[in-house]
């Protein structure tokens, strides 16, 4: 396993809350890695941490031999622009904008041409059959759809790392499905690393990998809160 | 015909597709209802035999073909109008509280108290973490077919909710434990 992205002695606090306690995880790359826990278990900030949104107040960030905590908010932005695709709950889509200019917008910024930016996202609406809705805006598209249109967003600049936060937190199951299915299938095919956030167990499911947070640290059993056996009394 | 038992009425809807002998209706079983323990052959004589008692079922025809006899079966009247009031009756939600996860936590709780309880859970949400994503591999699997889609959602479903409880479990069986320190 080569390892793509590592987290090591991640700490953060908003105030005096501790969101992460001295988180350390490995990603493989191509894998589809799962961060399960509660809610307030810190699995938004290790993510944000990890994707460069975020700086730990402690620890360090390292994507492919780099460490990238260190670097500049520009710098980082454009690693993210470059390499990372992210797909939040609710799509995030620009409202004003339609499902193919927002899937367009990622190549744009990057400097790609309109006329093959647009090409480009047809193509990956086409993948996520949605291209029927391509030039609607998101307010007249179902939320499954926002999020197929979110996810070729994420994808059209073909990232090594896709980060997804609860991504079908808001969808029905079976438009969730839908989601995850694409997600997964897109990610194989272009071995394309997942760092998948959830509370859900039927999500976690699509991965090859959980790791489980609980109050800011990684619950190294899954959920062991055992440490040790206890014999049974006699 | 025990009320708990499947088996006769899946039986009863097959043979309202036409007459089949036991061999085909084995097979039929078990392709109709993916995921689920194959039938055994005898469960399948057996349980014709008690609809032929019964009168849901009738002989169709004998057939001898090199080996041995191959006896077919059709539904009766009486059969279908049994099959109509299954299809039709709701069954009762949760009628009681049981399973094994639940038993092994109550024991665990009172012979050896939260550690061991928690020890159990542990592996428990393991295993329960280990087959969903088998499961979740089969509903995904390209071109898989619906029956097994429908078969494989019932069951992660069904280990779904079994995690939830196991981790609100874990959570409270843990604070015992804390409020237990001193």
């Amino acid at each position: 396993m080569t390892p793509i992205l590592q987290g090591r002695g991640l700490v953060k606090s908003y105030g005096p809350t501790r969101a992460l306690r001295g988180v350390t995880l490995t990603v493989a790359e191509g894998e589809i890695l799962a961060v399960t826990g509660p809610s307030g278990c810190g699995k938004s900030t290790l993510l944000h941490c990890l994707a460069g949104i975020l700086r730990p107040d402690a620890g360090e960030v390292v994507y492919r031999d780099h460490r990238i905590d260190t670097w500049s908010q520009a710098r980082r932005s454009q690693l993210r622009r470059g390499e990372f695709g992210i797909l939040f709950q609710y799509g995030q889509l620009v409202a004003e904008l339609t499902a193919a200019e927002n899937v367009a917008l990622p190549l744009m910024l990057n400097g790609t041409r309109r006329r093959e930016a647009r090409t480009a996202a047809m193509s990956w609406l086409e993948r996520l059959d949605v291209a029927d809705v391509a030039a609607r805006r998101p307010g007249e598209i179902s939320g499954g759809q926002q999020q197929r249109v979110a996810l070729a967003r994420a994808l059209v600049t073909e990232p090594r790392v896709l980060f997804a936060d609860e991504p079908t937190g808001s969808l029905d199951s079976l438009a969730g499905e839908q989601v995850l299915g694409h997600l997964v299938r897109l990610a194989r095919a272009q071995q394309t690393t997942v760092v998948l956030v959830t509370h859900d167990a039927t999500v976690a499911g699509y991965a090859d990998r959980e790791i489980v947070l609980r109050d800011g640290e990684v619950d190294p059993t899954g959920l062991g809160l055992a440490r040790g056996r206890t014999v049974v009394a006699r | 015909m025990a009320a708990t038992s499947v088996t006769p009425y899946v039986i009863l809807g097959l043979l309202a597709l036409g007459p089949r002998h036991g061999y085909d209706l084995k097979h039929s079983f078990d392709r109709r209802l993916p995921l689920a323990k194959p039938v055994p052959f005898g469960q399948v004589y057996a349980t014709l035999d008690r609809l032929a008692r019964d009168g849901l079922v009738v002989t169709a025809a004998t057939e001898r073909a090199g080996g041995p006899d191959r006896t077919s079966y059709r539904l009766t009247e009486a059969g279908r109008r049994r099959l109509e009031e299954w299809l039709d009756a709701v069954e009762p939600p949760v009628p009681y509280v049981a399973g094994a996860l639940l038993a092994k936590v109550m024991v665990a709780l009172f012979v050896a108290g939260p550690e061991r309880a928690a020890t159990y859970l542990t592996a428990q949400r393991a295993a329960h973490v280990a087959r969903l994503r088998e499961l979740t591999a089969v509903k995904t699997a390209p071109g898989a077919a619906l029956p097994a889609v429908i078969a494989a959602d019932f069951a992660i479903n069904h280990l779904d909710a079994d995690l939830r409880w196991l981790d609100a479990t874990l959570a409270r069986v843990a604070a015992t434990r804390q409020e237990a320190r001193p």
